[in-house]
């Protein structure tokens, strides 16, 4: 016999311990994605217990159920559509009036509610006592004490949990909301218009349709008319009749009004129910906040943070990406040393393990940022970030939070587009996304030593700075202008919740830390694998090229001609020949990797498009360059130490001196510089657009807003600096 | 007065909240209705927002948020 499949879903606020208790749960079974066609993020797990197979979904936390944000909505259609067994609603035991909120609108719903009051302990030290059996008696529903970060009551929760889908739903859970009269009448009207027209198409629980028709749900007004036809313009015409009744008697929205009532009936239970001892208890989160959110020390302190959380991710990952760097180069070693000569060895070496390679190496620096991210918002710090950064932040015209994303950018956009995460609204998430890569990363910086070292001397670092700020201030305007255009709309009210601070779990960090580095690593692979590739292919091939030279027999003619000096020459004179001639060499082997980059097909596509890079004053080489940069933006340099003939190894300044001798004046240097500042984002960066805005559409318009802003900028650079010095 | 106007550690009562369709309701839905007490936590450094307390916890809202909000003291 196959054990019976239970869908359990948890629904609650944020901060109430919600995720706790899923973790609690599921333990490490998890399996994190999204929900289809939003970026909100959708966590399941599969637990056995009692032998029953039970299915554990996470629902997004909110604070209600109106459908005004993606949270909302998908957490509501899924209760709706998908009819889990068992709705849990978390409800965070010190917060309960508020946490009722939620808890009301889910008893209307009509789905098998079980109430789990979270935090037992807590509430209790603030001296407030909940009479559980008096709540479960007065809305129907049954109630557990749990503790999740003690891991207590769980056994209970889930044994309560079985025992409420296995018991005659229609017996159980007959007691509502009760409205006042005018509106309890107003239902019932509604619910006979919608009854007499058309019983049986709803779906949904009639009752609640008939609140939600008057509440003017958008949602629930077009599905009955998708459901009712042609005759869906009278019902709503009726039911429209209703609701300007209800709007003359109480002077305001039928909403507003249900919203105050259902606060009404649940000031009623709490009269009931709850019990506080007036001691007042030292608030030790109060305390926290008095410096955290300090007039004076508050933001010193916040700068601190963010320093600390900079330092971790970046300086004490620079070890272990030492040592994978280093690991991977003795991979790819050894297997030059074990593999024949030939093409697969190429593509195995430069292509897929150099590619593969470019990833792997940001892990550390991932698995560090979401550790901080996740310690920033389990202690309940994230929301005091918020609450200091908000005034700055919505000169942008976006939320508080934006700030981490939008600072992180300046180490790696990867993780900065991956910890957007943590903003609520969609369009403001989307909004952080878009404007992020203009934060200039730190693979942008070798570009911009190498050309600003070669053209502007002692003013290097000052230029570097204005490329820096040019980021930030077109970031900026980027921000205000796709504010005010195609993410307009308000932007989501900042009615924030500043939690209590608690003390982190080991556990709910961890899985918090690997869910997003294992998303990173899946997806970002297959990207950056493909992208890797591609270039390879396109340096790599045509295979034969016909040279301008015989570099072979060049090379031999000029180590014939040393080794006939060395004959005659003493020890001392050998070696400085031998150096010379090792010298010779290199330089014939240069060129002939020049000539090669210059003949594939990537040199060739170079050729092709330099008509567009040459208003801006970049040549095909600076332009190869730059389509390698593509997958990632420090490839730039070594491309062009191919293409200019410039031997790295030996000199570094040695690619400054080929680019100065080749003609590049410095207002052509300062153009590419404004390009690679804002050209399209690295592969790896587009990869996490693309997955974190849910939609081609957005890389696909961060690629073209990018590079034309990037043609567009270092235009103006080259042609009016050329205008400004002739 | 409005709630915009208030001093830190101040307790006013909500007369009436104002504004818009969603924001609006938003506000109402987090518990701050007419009647309701407030008590005003903090401004942030920048002053804007606002920490209050209500209900037992703490919320912010933006100041352009808490003057839509009729509050008596």
């Amino acid at each position: 016999m196959t054990p019976k499949q239970l869908t359990i879903a948890l629904a609650g606020n944020p901060n109430s311990g919600k995720t706790t208790i899923f973790n609690n749960l599921t333990g490490t079974r998890q399996k994190v994605g999204n929900w289809p066609g939003v970026t909100v993020e959708k966590k399941e797990g599969n637990v056995k217990h009692a032998g029953y197979d039970l299915k554990i979904v996470d629902l997004p936390g909110t604070y209600s159920l109106t459908p005004f944000s993606i949270e909302e909505i998908v957490a509501r259609d899924y209760i709706l559509e998908e009819r889990p067994d068992v709705v849990i609603d978390i409800i965070d035991a010190s917060n309960l009036e508020r946490s009722l909120y939620l808890a009301t609108q889910l008893r209307e719903i009509d789905c098998s509610v079980l109430f789990a009051l979270n935090m037992a302990d807590v509430a209790r030290s603030r001296g407030l006592k909940i009479d559980d059996r008096k709540l479960s008696e007065l809305l129907a529903v049954p109630v557990v004490f749990t503790v999740g970060n003690k891991n207590k009551g769980m056994e209970t929760l889930l044994e309560q949990a079985i025992a409420l889908a296995e018991s005659d739903r229609s017996a159980v859970q007959k007691r509502k909301v009760k409205y006042s009269k005018d509106i309890e009448d107003a239902i019932s009207k509604v619910e006979k218009i919608i009854g007499n027209h058309n019983a049986g198409v709803i779906p949904y629980n009639i009752r609640w349709t008939a609140i939600k028709l008057l509440e003017n749900d958008k949602i629930v007004t077009s599905r009955i008319l998708e459901k009712t036809g042609n005759i869906g313009e009278k019902i709503l015409e009726d039911i429209d009749n209703q609701r300007n009744f209800l709007i003359d008697r109480f002077d305001d929205d039928p909403e507003i009004v249900m919203t105050d009532e259902r606060y009404g009936f649940i000031a009623g239970i709490i009269m009931e129910v709850l019990a506080s001892s007036t001691k007042q208890r030292v608030d030790i989160s109060r305390n926290i906040d008095l410096v955290l959110t300090n007039r004076f020390v508050g933001f010193p302190i916040f700068i601190f943070f963010i320093w600390a959380m900079f330092q971790l991710t970046f300086s004490l990952g620079a070890y272990p990406m030492n040592w994978i760097d280093s690991g991977i180069k003795l991979l790819s070693s050894f297997l030059a040393q074990a593999l024949p000569n030939n093409i697969f060895k190429d593509f195995l070496i430069q292509g897929v393990i150099a590619g593969v390679g470019s990833v792997i190496i940001f892990l550390p620096n991932i698995l560090i940022l979401f550790f901080c991210i996740a310690l920033f918002e389990d202690t309940g710090y994230m929301a005091r970030a918020a609450f200091l950064m908000d005034k700055i932040m919505h000169l942008i015209g976006l939320h508080g939070k934006s700030f981490i994303p939008m600072l992180m950018g300046f180490g790696c956009n990867v993780p900065a587009i991956m910890a957007s995460r943590t903003l609520e609204s969609e369009k403001d998430r989307t909004l952080t996304i878009l404007i992020t890569p203009f934060m200039s990363c730190s693979a942008r910086l070798p570009v911009y030593i190498i050309l600003a070292g070669a053209f502007f001397g002692a003013k290097a670092g000052t230029v570097i700075f204005c490329i820096y700020l040019l980021g930030i201030v077109l970031s900026i305007i980027t921000g205000r202008l796709f504010r005010s255009t195609l993410l307009r709309g308000a932007d989501a009210p900042f009615v924030m919740e500043l939690p209590p601070y608690r003390i982190p779990m080991i556990k709910s960090l961890m899985i918090h830390m690997w869910d997003r580095s294992k998303i990173f690593l899946k997806k970002m692979g297959g990207y950056i694998l493909i992208g890797s590739i591609v270039v390879w292919t396109l340096s790599a091939f045509p295979l034969h090229i016909s040279y301008s030279k015989d570099y072979a027999s060049e090379i031999e003619q000029v180590q014939r001609s040393y080794h006939a000096q060395m004959i005659a020459a003493t020890d001392a004179e050998k070696s400085v020949l031998q150096q010379k001639m090792d010298l010779a060499v290199d330089r014939i082997i240069r060129s002939q990797a020049a000539e090669r980059a210059e003949k594939s097909y990537m040199g060739r596509i170079g050729k092709i498009i330099e008509p567009v890079f040459a208003p801006i004053g970049i040549d095909w080489r600076g332009s190869v360059a730059l389509l390698t940069g593509f997958v990632a933006k420090e490839i730039v340099v070594s491309t062009m130490g191919i293409l200019y003939a410039a031997d790295q190894k030996k000199d570094s300044k040695a690619l400054e001196n080929a680019l100065v001798s080749s003609g590049m004046t410095s207002i052509a240097a300062l153009a590419m510089m404004v390009f690679v500042l804002l050209y399209m984002p690295c592969l790896a960066t587009l990869s996490a657009i693309r997955r974190e805005t849910a939609s081609l559409k957005w890389m696909i318009f961060s690629i073209s807003y990018s590079t034309m802003l990037a043609w567009i900028m270092a235009f103006l650079v080259y042609q009016g600096g050329n205008i400004i010095g002739a | 007065m409005l709630l915009s106007e208030m001093k830190e550690k101040q307790t006013a009562t909500v007369v009436r909240v104002g504004g818009n369709g969603a924001i609006r309701r938003r506000i109402l839905e987090m518990g701050i209705l007419k009647g309701t007490k407030i008590y005003v936590e903090k401004y942030a450094p920048l002053k804007d927002p606002v920490e209050l307390i209500v209900k037992g916890y703490h919320v912010s809202l933006r100041v352009e948020e808490a003057a839509q909000i009729t509050v008596e003291i």
